[in-house]
């Protein structure tokens, strides 16, 4: 996609996935709702240090908005960031359509994209090549949506989605190291623990 | 159902009404219209569109771990998309998803497609060991409907409500 001086990333830095999601996390001071999406972009949520207010989600390629913005109608008092791999969201696009009808303010989506399908074997997305996330989003009716130019601008834009609200999405172009750790497996025990962390269960 | 009976959907609404249960995103359905259109009318219920039926489990899935019950709808071809946001996200995570499917594809189906998709939904439902209810019987509507909601969230288990033309009257066409 860098070829391409019309895409929207073609000057933004190659940034690494677990060093912005350590940067978003330290963000996060009123126990946001977090949904990681499936893979490395779990791995390194995991990684960056496990609050109960942390989603895995380990199957289901592409849910992590849908969640997301489930949590975000659930609790409209609570901030909940989304964060998916630009693979898993070339998915299930019409996801940002619905949440641009929605428009909830509470809801901001951080897309890693990496250009491949990194955990499989590193297969080209179409976002390494043709598409362009941020023009999609915007194309769906999401208007607060950018390019992370590098990462002190990610830091910025992700501080601001919290505070001014949204729906927000930040694209962030990442290099192709893999995930940092490895979530527990235990689905049962991931969403309890969440649930504790989202105040409806004890 | 007889002329002084208020309506099937009218039944089903007010029995997520009763259980609490506040949201409702579908995929449109022709049959599930006038339900749509009340959910709407209902100022208790947050009901909208989504673009495929996995968002929607997606959705009912998040409200649940934060808290509000939450109902899908959809129609049987939109059943034969989920079995793996079901498999892999629903069950083994324990969601009391409550799914209605407007049953097409049987009892004076056109379209060959929706027949043979029809036919793959409780295949899928028996191999997930989701608790499933045809719903056929006027009589029988609120009594299952009210009874396999309050199973599915004291089970935390999904349950799958199949909306039979012997309820609706189905989709029907000129032969």
């Amino acid at each position: 996609m860098m070829q391409n001086p019309a895409h929207g990333a073609h000057n933004a830095k190659v940034m690494n996935r677990f060093e912005l999601t350590k940067r978003a996390v330290a963000h996060l001071k009123q126990e946001e709702a977090v949904i990681g999406g499936i893979g490395n972009t779990n791995f390194d949520l995991w990684a960056s240090g496990q609050r109960p207010q942390n989603f895995y989600m380990l199957g289901s390629m592409g849910l992590a908005i849908p969640i997301a913005l489930g949590v975000a109608i659930a609790q409209p008092q609570r901030h909940v960031v989304a964060l998916e791999g630009d693979g898993s969201l070339l998915m299930q696009l019409g996801c940002l359509a619905t949440v641009a009808m929605r428009q909830p303010k509470n809801l901001t989506m951080v897309v890693w994209d990496n250009g491949m399908y990194q955990i499989t074997g590193g297969q080209p997305t179409a976002s390494a090549s043709v598409v362009d996330i941020v023009a999609v989003a915007r194309g769906c009716g999401l208007t607060k949506c950018a390019w992370a130019t590098d990462e002190d601008d990610f830091e910025r834009q992700f501080a601001s989605a919290l505070k001014e609200g949204g729906p927000t999405l930040i694209a962030a172009r990442i290099d192709d190291k893999p995930g940092t750790g490895t979530t527990d497996r235990d689905p049962v025990q991931i969403r309890q623990r969440f649930m504790v962390g989202m105040g409806v269960r004890n | 159902m007889t002329d002084t009976q208020k309506p099937w959907h009218q039944v089903v609404l007010e029995t997520l009404k009763s259980n609490d249960v506040r949201l409702v995103p579908y995929v449109p359905d022709r049959v599930f219209t006038p339900l749509i259109k009340a959910l709407h009318a209902d100022d208790f219920f947050t009901t909208f569109p989504c673009t495929r039926e996995e968002e929607a489990i997606g959705i009912v899935t998040g409200a649940w771990m934060a808290g509000m019950r939450a109902a899908v709808l959809m129609q049987t071809s939109g059943f034969g998309t989920i079995p793996n946001a079901i498999a892999s996200l629903v069950s083994p995570s324990q969601i009391p998803a409550l799914i209605f499917v407007s049953e097409r594809g049987t009892l004076g189906e056109f379209n060959l497609g929706q027949a043979l998709v029809c036919r793959t939904m409780r295949p899928v439902l028996d191999s997930l060991g989701i608790e499933t209810h045809a719903l056929t019987r006027y009589d029988e509507l609120a009594f299952i409907v009210d009874r396999s909601i309050k199973q599915a969230i004291a089970t935390q288990a999904p349950v799958t409500f199949i909306v039979s033309p012997l309820l609706t009257g189905g989709k029907v066409f000129a032969a």
